[in-house]
């Protein structure tokens, strides 16, 4: 039997009522959109002139275009290294703060702070210290006896991006693993406890296999974060004219839009993101019927 | 013995570890901080206490041709009316799916869910050329009108505390005959005020460091957001001007942010930890 009231008489309508803005922005603002993207993909037009039929042509046209490319390379580099980073660095601060040791609070609070700021904001503040010639990172590498490093210059840009993403998310990363880490069941480690074994065993037997959901739960808000990314590129990568030593997907589509006024191509090149996304997705669900433990 | 032992260099390695960690956390708003409080000629010194330190970078900002007061009270507005549409329109369906049975009340909720979890840039074309039809583009309409359609996060993140909340209640209610709307209203609203509390913290953070939307449709000063406005001071500084004025924008930007987190941290992390619980 299913759960719930059953409205009675008049309150059919009230029900209506109270989910009409949801069906509203299901229908018109989600998969609305999404058909229009789907429309438009097979499209040319610039918003000036009337909308011409291009068929698969823009999408011909991205496999041919090396600026895309690149942004598909970036995009896909970048989630290789943000994902497991964020995802193994969160996963162990939060093992640290669970081992019931003081100043949970002070630390979960610190940890916290770049999750609360906006990218806008904290952005500022690391283009000062990845600056070359004053920033505070090269400073203390020349004192170190090293040499100055441009940080935002084209090979190093990725990885200084990368880890300012990974920087900004470790707090919301920790909070999720530290609720499933409080959720595992006191009684595991007591009764193994019993039977001898000490804290590194117990990690191994009992913690690592029941935080698999945690870590499903969040390798896939991470992925979703990576394509979705753009915030600190925008801000740490932007060069003159509106380009970027790091184009993303996300950069191109903006910039393809509202910089060149290709809606068509752009609309193409957010289908295939949302494609890779979607396929991604299907993969972790499968995995996750095969590696996450539920208790 | 040696297990005592042992706790002990963990312990060591634990506190090693997290103070490093913390460190490295902490240090660029320090700095940030600590910048914005030097003088103009001081910007690039590598001293974390400002020596001679002032006050006129804050006063700056209120002289530059970006109008700040403006961009704060624009983000204020815009970030204060979306928190209110989601936390009405997303309460009202949540409500719906926790506790009213009604034919295709899964299909939907999975629908919703699977909005989630495609990116934001595709509906982000067709959104713009509707709006730019109905010359709204420059006026803050766009920002808010999709706050008040619901959304996946606010409905699934409310459902689930919905659903902590005792049957019997309801039940009871029902029996003494109170209607659909009357239990909403008097038992669902003030028995999840935690629930809400978490979702609006959570909405008005995101609505005021959010960069794209307002990007495109309040792309020009000075009549835009905070997060639009810094992005263009920056890219002006960068060609030569006061980081230290820069510096005093990033942080009174983050400043309500963080002063509502220090109040408010428990709603925040269990709005966290209830969002990242099992369906």
């Amino acid at each position: 039997m299913e759960y719930g009231l059953k409205p009675l008489g008049r309150e059919r309508f009230w029900l209506l009522l109270l989910l009409a803005p949801t069906l509203i922005g299901l229908i018109f603002g989600a998969f609305g959109s999404i058909l229009a993207t789907i429309i438009l993909s097979f499209m040319k037009w610039d918003l000036l002139t009337p909308p011409t039929w291009a068929g698969i042509e823009n999408y011909i046209a991205l496999f041919t275009n090396e600026k895309f490319n690149t942004a598909l390379t970036n995009t896909i580099k970048f989630s290789a290294m943000y994902v497991p980073g964020v995802v193994i660095i969160s996963m162990f601060v939060a093992i640290l703060l669970n081992r019931k040791i003081k100043g949970v609070t002070v630390f979960r609070t610190i940890y916290f702070l770049p999750c609360v700021t906006s990218a806008v904001a904290t952005a500022l503040i690391w283009n000062m210290i990845y600056g070359k010639d004053t920033g505070i990172l090269n400073y203390v590498i020349q004192h170190l006896g090293g040499q100055s490093i441009c940080w935002l210059c084209t090979d190093k840009a990725m990885m200084s991006v990368v880890i300012v993403n990974i920087w900004g998310a470790i707090g919301e990363g920790m909070i999720i693993f530290l609720a499933g880490l409080t959720a595992i069941p006191r009684e595991y480690y007591e009764a193994t406890k019993v039977d001898g074994a000490n804290e590194i065993q117990q990690f191994f037997r009992i913690t690592i296999p029941l935080v698999t959901p945690s870590i499903f739960f969040m390798t896939l808000i991470a992925t979703i974060n990576a394509f979705q990314a753009y915030d600190y590129i925008y801000m740490l990568t932007r060069r003159s004219q509106g380009d970027s030593s790091v184009p993303v997907v996300v950069f191109s589509i903006y910039r393809n839009a509202w910089n060149f006024f290709n809606y068509g191509g752009a609309s193409a090149q957010a289908i295939e993101l949302a494609i890779i996304v979607i396929v991604l997705m299907g993969i972790y669900f499968w995995m996750e019927k095969r590696f996450v433990v539920y208790e | 013995m040696t297990n005592r032992r042992q706790k002990f260099i963990l312990d060591l390695i634990t506190y090693t570890l997290l103070i490093l960690g913390a460190v490295i956390m902490i240090t660029p708003f320090l700095w940030m901080v600590a910048t914005s409080f030097k003088f103009p000629a001081d910007q690039f010194t590598k001293t974390i206490i400002p020596n001679p330190a002032t006050i006129n970078n804050f006063k700056e900002l209120f002289g530059t041709h970006l109008d700040f007061p403006l961009l704060f009270y624009n983000s204020f507005l815009i970030s204060g009316l979306i928190t209110i549409g989601q936390i009405v329109t997303c309460a009202m369906a949540a409500f719906c799916f926790a506790v009213v049975n009604f034919r295709y009340r899964n299909l939907l909720f999975t629908l919703l869910l699977i909005t989630m979890m495609i990116p934001a840039q595709v509906t982000l074309i067709p959104n713009f050329i509707i709006f730019k039809w109905m010359h709204l583009i420059g006026t803050k309409a766009p920002l808010l009108i999709p706050a008040f359609m619901g959304g996946a996060f606010g409905t699934f993140l409310l459902r689930q505390y919905f659903l902590t909340i005792p049957r019997d209640l309801v039940d009871a209610a029902r029996v003494d005959g109170a209607s659909l709307l009357r239990i909403f209203w008097n038992i669902y609203m003030p028995l999840s005020k935690p629930a809400l509390a978490a979702l609006a913290i959570f909405t008005f953070q995101g609505a005021w460091n959010d960069l794209l939307h307002p990007l495109i449709y309040l792309p020009s000063v000075p009549n835009t957001t905070l997060t639009v406005g810094l992005a263009f001071f920056q890219q002006q500084v960068a060609q030569g001007g006061k980081f230290t004025v820069l510096m005093a924008g990033g942080l009174i930007s983050i400043l309500p942010l963080i002063i509502v987190f220090f109040i408010a941290q428990r709603q925040f992390i269990e709005g966290i930890s209830l969002s990242g619980v099992k369906r």
